[in-house]
Parts: C-alpha cells; sequence; structure tokens
C-alpha cells in the first residue's frame, strides 16, 4: 500500500515496535483521516508530477490515438514560450491581488461599522454575510443576468436614468466584472475576521487609553490598528488560497477569454475543458503548484503565528 | 483566554450621541446597499417574464415561476433529481466527515499524539494545493473505474475538501472541554468510545453542529467537481441553476426563482452558524 507508506512516512517512528504500544494506541483515531487524506489528495499529485513528463492525451478524445510515452521536460519548455498562460499568469496576479486588497479594505470598514452598538446590529450582521453564503454560481449569474445586462440590467438603467450611456460590462471590462463578483462575496469573510480582531482589543487597555485623554483617532491608529495588523495579514492569506483558485465565476460570466482567463481556468481549458492534453496541463498544474507553495508557506506562518498566541492565552 | 471579550465596542467613548447614530445609520445603508442584488432577484423571481427581461413591474407579482422550475422538459436535469443529488452527496459526505473527523480531533487535542503540530499543518497544507494539481489522475481514474457521472465520486472527493477543515475546527473546539472532566472518565477506566459518547460530545456539540454546517454549506455549493466529473444525472444543484439559463427567450424570472430555491437552504445554514463559522472559516485560528 503506497497509501499507508507515505502515511507512515508522515508519522514519527522512534517508538513503533510493538504496535500494541501507548504511542500507537494514540496515533489510532488520528489513523483514517490521515489515510483519507492523503490517498485523495497526495497521491493524485504525485500522479500529476509524473503526467507531466509525458505527452499524455485523453484517448477517447482523439482521433488518432498516440502512444503515452516519457517525453522528458519538454512540456515545462513549452510553458516558457507559451503566451498565452504568460497572459492568464498576469491575470491570476491581478485578479487575486485586486480581489483580497478591496475585499480587505471594505471588509474592514464594515467591521469598523458593525463594532459598535446600534439598533438591529446582529440583523445587520446576518444580512451582510450573505452573499458569502451564496453559491458562486448564483453570485455570478446574479451580477450578470441582473446587474451587469447591457440592455436591461439594473446598472445600465441607472446609469440611463442618471443621463448616461450604456456600458457593456461585462465584454468591455470582464476582469473588473468578475472581480466585482469576487469582491462583493469575499467581503463578508474579511468582515467576518477583522471583526473577531477588533472584539478582541483588550478592554481595559483601550479604556486606559481614554482615560488618558486620547482621541478616537489616535487610539485607532495606536493600538487598533498594530493589533489589527495579524489579523489583516490572515484575511490577506486565506483570501488569496481561495480566490486564486476562483474558476465558478469566470466559467459563469465569461467563460474564459484574453482578460478573464486565469491559471486554473487555463488549465482546464488545456485538458478537461477541451484540449484534453494531460500531459502538458499536468506542467502547467506543476508550475501553479510551485506558485501555491510560495503563498502557502506564508500562509503557515501566520496561521502558526496566531496559534502560538492561543497556547500562550 | 484571559483576554476579556468585547462586546459592542465602546470605542468611541468620547464621541457624541448623534455622531454613533449616524454611523448607525451608514451601516443599515450600507447594509442593505450591499445585498441589494440579492433582495432584487428574489423580488424578481415572484415577476412575470416579460416584467423580468424588461425590469418593469406591470403584470403583478406571483408564485408562477416556482411553478415552472419544477417542471423541467423530459431529457435534462429536473429539480427533484439535482436536490436528490446534492441531498445524498451532501448528507453523505458530511456524516463521513464527522467520523473521520472526531477521533482525530481527538489524537490532536485531548490526548495529543508526539508531533501532532506538524500532522495538523499537515492536514491544512492540503487546502493550499490547487484543485488543478490533482484533478487530471482523479478524472482519468474516475472514468477507469466507471465512477464519472456518480454520486459516488462527489462524495469521496468533498469528504477530501472538508475533511481538512473539520478537523481543525473540531479540535478547537475539543480543547474547550475541561481537563478535569476529561481525566475523571479516564481514571474510572472508560473507553475512547465512551469517553466521546458521555464526556466531550455533550459539551462540543455545537461547535460539531456549526462544523457540520460549514462543511454542509461548502458541499452544497460546490461547482468545480460537479461539472468536471457528472455529465448528466448525479449533477448538482449548482449545475441545475445553470440550466435554467437560456439562449431561448425570457429566462430571469425562471433563473431568479431557480437561485433563490438553490440558495435559501445554505443562507438558513449559515445564519444558524454564523456566530461559530469564524473559527472554521479561519481553520480555528480565530474565536
Amino acid at each position: 500500500m503506497t497509501a499507508a507508506a507515505a502515511a507512515d512516512a508522515t508519522l514519527p517512528k522512534g517508538t513503533a515496535r510493538d504496535p500494541f504500544s501507548s504511542a500507537w494506541r494514540r496515533r489510532l483515531p488520528l489513523l483514517p483521516a490521515l489515510l483519507y487524506v492523503v490517498a485523495i489528495t497526495q497521491l493524485p499529485f504525485l500522479v500529476s508530477i509524473y503526467y507531466s513528463f509525458t505527452n499524455l492525451k485523453d484517448k477517447t478524445q482523439s482521433l488518432i490515438p498516440e502512444p503515452t510515452r516519457y517525453v522528458g521536460i519538454d512540456n515545462y519548455k513549452q510553458i516558457f514560450s507559451d503566451p498565452f498562460f504568460r497572459q492568464a499568469m498576469w491575470t491570476s496576479v491581478k485578479m487575486t491581488v485586486l480581489a483580497v486588497v478591496l475585499s480587505l479594505l471594505v471588509g474592514t470598514m464594515f467591521a469598523i461599522l458593525l463594532d459598535r452598538t446600534f439598533l438591529g446590529r446582529g440583523l445587520i450582521r446576518t444580512l451582510l454575510i450573505t452573499p458569502f453564503l451564496l453559491m458562486p454560481v448564483v453570485a455570478a449569474l446574479i451580477w450578470k443576468q441582473q446587474m451587469f445586462s447591457s440592455l436591461f440590467g439594473v446598472l445600465n438603467k441607472a446609469l440611463n436614468f442618471l443621463g448616461f450611456n450604456s456600458v457593456a460590462f461585462i465584454s468591455d471590462h470582464p476582469l473588473a466584472s468578475i472581480v466585482t463578483v469576487l469582491v462583493w462575496q469575499w467581503t463578508p469573510f474579511m468582515m467576518l475576521i477583522m471583526l473577531a480582531g477588533l472584539q478582541s482589543q483588550p478592554a481595559d487597555i483601550l479604556e486606559a487609553a481614554n482615560v488618558d485623554g486620547a482621541s478616537s483617532f489616535g487610539i485607532f491608529r495606536q493600538l487598533t490598528l498594530p493589533h489589527l495588523r495579524r489579523y489583516l495579514e490572515l484575511g490577506a492569506l486565506l483570501g488569496s488560497i481561495y480566490i486564486v483558485q476562483a474558476f465558478d465565476a469566470i466559467d459563469v460570466m465569461t467563460g474564459g477569454g484574453p482578460g478573464s482567463t486565469n491559471v486554473p481556468y487555463y488549465v482546464y481549458q488545456e485538458s478537461i475543458g477541451g484540449g484534453f492534453r494531460y500531459g502538458s496541463a499536468s506542467a502547467y498544474a506543476i508550475v501553479v503548484v510551485i506558485f501555491s507553495i510560495v503563498i502557502a508557506t506564508f500562509a503557515l506562518r501566520v496561521l502558526s503565528s496566531l496559534f502560538r498566541d492561543e497556547d500562550r492565552a | 483566554m484571559t483576554i476579556r471579550k468585547r462586546r459592542g465596542a465602546k470605542l468611541g467613548v468620547g464621541e457624541r450621541r448623534a455622531v454613533g447614530a449616524g454611523l448607525g445609520m451608514l451601516a443599515w445603508l450600507v447594509g442593505l446597499l450591499w445585498i441589494f442584488p440579492i433582495g432584487w432577484t428574489v423580488f424578481t423571481s415572484f415577476k412575470t417574464e416579460q416584467d423580468a427581461s424588461a425590469q418593469t413591474l406591470h403584470q403583478g407579482l406571483g408564485l408562477g415561476r416556482y411553478g415552472d422550475i419544477a417542471h423541467s422538459t423530459p431529457g435534462t436535469l429536473s429539480l427533484q433529481t439535482a436536490f436528490m443529488n446534492s441531498l445524498v452527496v451532501v448528507v453523505v459526505s458530511t456524516l463521513i466527515v464527522l467520523l473521520l473527523a472526531l477521533p482525530a480531533a481527538y489524537a490532536l487535542a485531548i490526548r495529543p499524539i508526539h508531533r501532532w503540530r506538524d500532522v495538523l499543518f499537515f492536514f491544512i497544507s492540503t487546502k493550499f494545493l490547487p484543485v488543478v494539481a490533482s484533478i487530471f489522475p482523479i478524472y482519468v481514474y474516475a472514468e477507469k473505474w466507471n465512477l464519472i457521472g456518480t454520486r459516488t465520486v462527489l462524495i469521496i472527493l468533498y469528504i477530501a475538501i472538508n475533511l481538512p477543515l473539520a478537523i481543525w475546527m473540531t479540535r478547537s473546539f475539543f480543547l474547550e472541554v475541561p481537563r478535569e472532566l476529561i481525566e475523571a472518565a479516564e481514571i474510572d477506566g472508560t473507553s475512547l468510545l465512551n469517553q466521546l459518547r458521555s464526556v466531550i460530545l455533550p459539551i462540543a456539540a455545537p461547535g460539531i453542529a456549526a462544523t457540520a454546517l460549514l462543511c454542509v454549506i461548502f458541499a452544497w455549493n460546490e461547482y468545480f467537481y460537479a461539472l468536471q466529473l457528472n455529465f448528466a444525472n448525479a449533477s448538482t444543484m449548482p449545475q441545475w441553476v445553470v440550466s435554467n439559463v437560456s439562449t431561448r427567450g425570457n429566462f430571469l424570472a425562471k433563473l431568479s426563482a431557480a437561485s433563490t430555491i438553490a440558495c435559501l437552504p445554505v443562507v438558513i445554514a449559515g445564519w444558524a452558524t454564523q456566530k461559530r463559522m469564524i473559527r472554521g472559516l479561519s481553520m480555528g485560528a480565530l474565536k
């Protein structure tokens, strides 16, 4: 069993002589979950690495099936001469950075607004998280068909009413349209994280600052903002992990295109979405993984720093 | 937690009442504006198709579109089929996630194994792996084993999506079970299963319920795998909603009704669990 072997490798060896020793009794409840995750997420990834060195194509999709053979690093060389892939990379970066920064900004503003008592605070908070709960495909459809639609969309109705000409939002500004939907859905997520940050401030320090005559703005800049820093980092990193993989909104709103195809969508088009070239598409996917690992390293560092604080508390 | 919770902040102790009321009103305004697209969609779902596509209201409101979406042309994916598929996939995958996550969380929180921190971070690192990195082998093997178009393949994948999250989340709830209770049960010689059932679960129940609901939300909304690995008979709700987009004739009111129906269950689930949701979304890092 390769799965079992791989799982064993992640576990500490050492006291494993007697299978009924106390250490193994402790590990036993963990094993089913660990084996499952290794089998479903790690093994396919290893197979992907293998595919990326072959010319594997879908046999049912090609007229003249080609035998699968080892092609060395040809697939990887091809990446650097593929202008579409470079474009998709650039789109991915723009999409992720714009969506994360904007949703974090708006989410922080919402959190500050909600971090005070007022009538109906719970209700507004409940309503505000709703966009995040919607199916991503539904969110994209709502914006495409109701808001952005060029003839009868609500936004164009409003523009016409104010005396402006209609705008073909999705066809002329595909990236901005998709980012709008992503920001709309992810702002509530950021708001919840920032709200947790605001509410975890020690009340006594804030009161002391207030008694000492510090201004509201001064308290915010000197105490709240430094305290929020790690929450901002956490929001940005968790948001990036999900948003960099955005697929649903692109599929529903534009179905790809020069301005809106990000890397996951490009890899999809090259493979099961029509190209069926699993070998070369795997090489693209591996490059994506390398970039993700860079982001993930930072993300895990932030997570574990929050984590150590929790242990200390 | 030594840090005291600060409910209903006093950030602006010095600020005047009028400013406070103004900011409250601003929050209302911003909140209502933000969910306007949703409100408008629900409103449109009660219109006739003519009114919906022209964004007018001449023919009144009614429940007619909700009747329309329940009847589909034969041969296409019906609401009933999609709903049953979603229900089975979501419920079965969430139950298995809990079955795997609860013992694992026990081994990571209550009687932690050696190097539990590494194992915990291994679980979460799988969430950072892009889906495209593993979809081809999954697709190729699903094809080989005749799993394309079955509920089984979606159940298998949704367990993998939700398991790391569920382990992190239940672990953080298990940490809140008082040590003395567990030690007392251990001294009495209670078995692991009985410890879980009689001591830990009653205390961690609300947290486990929140974990389950979050798994339900993610599985219910999942579109990529459902699209790739299901062509017809096992399609789930997201694909059914998309199938209501038509290239011929007006469909906006029908699509709005379909969107409302498809999202309602998880929106309610999300509202119910919102107080604990932040912990799941932040992988247990925030309370």
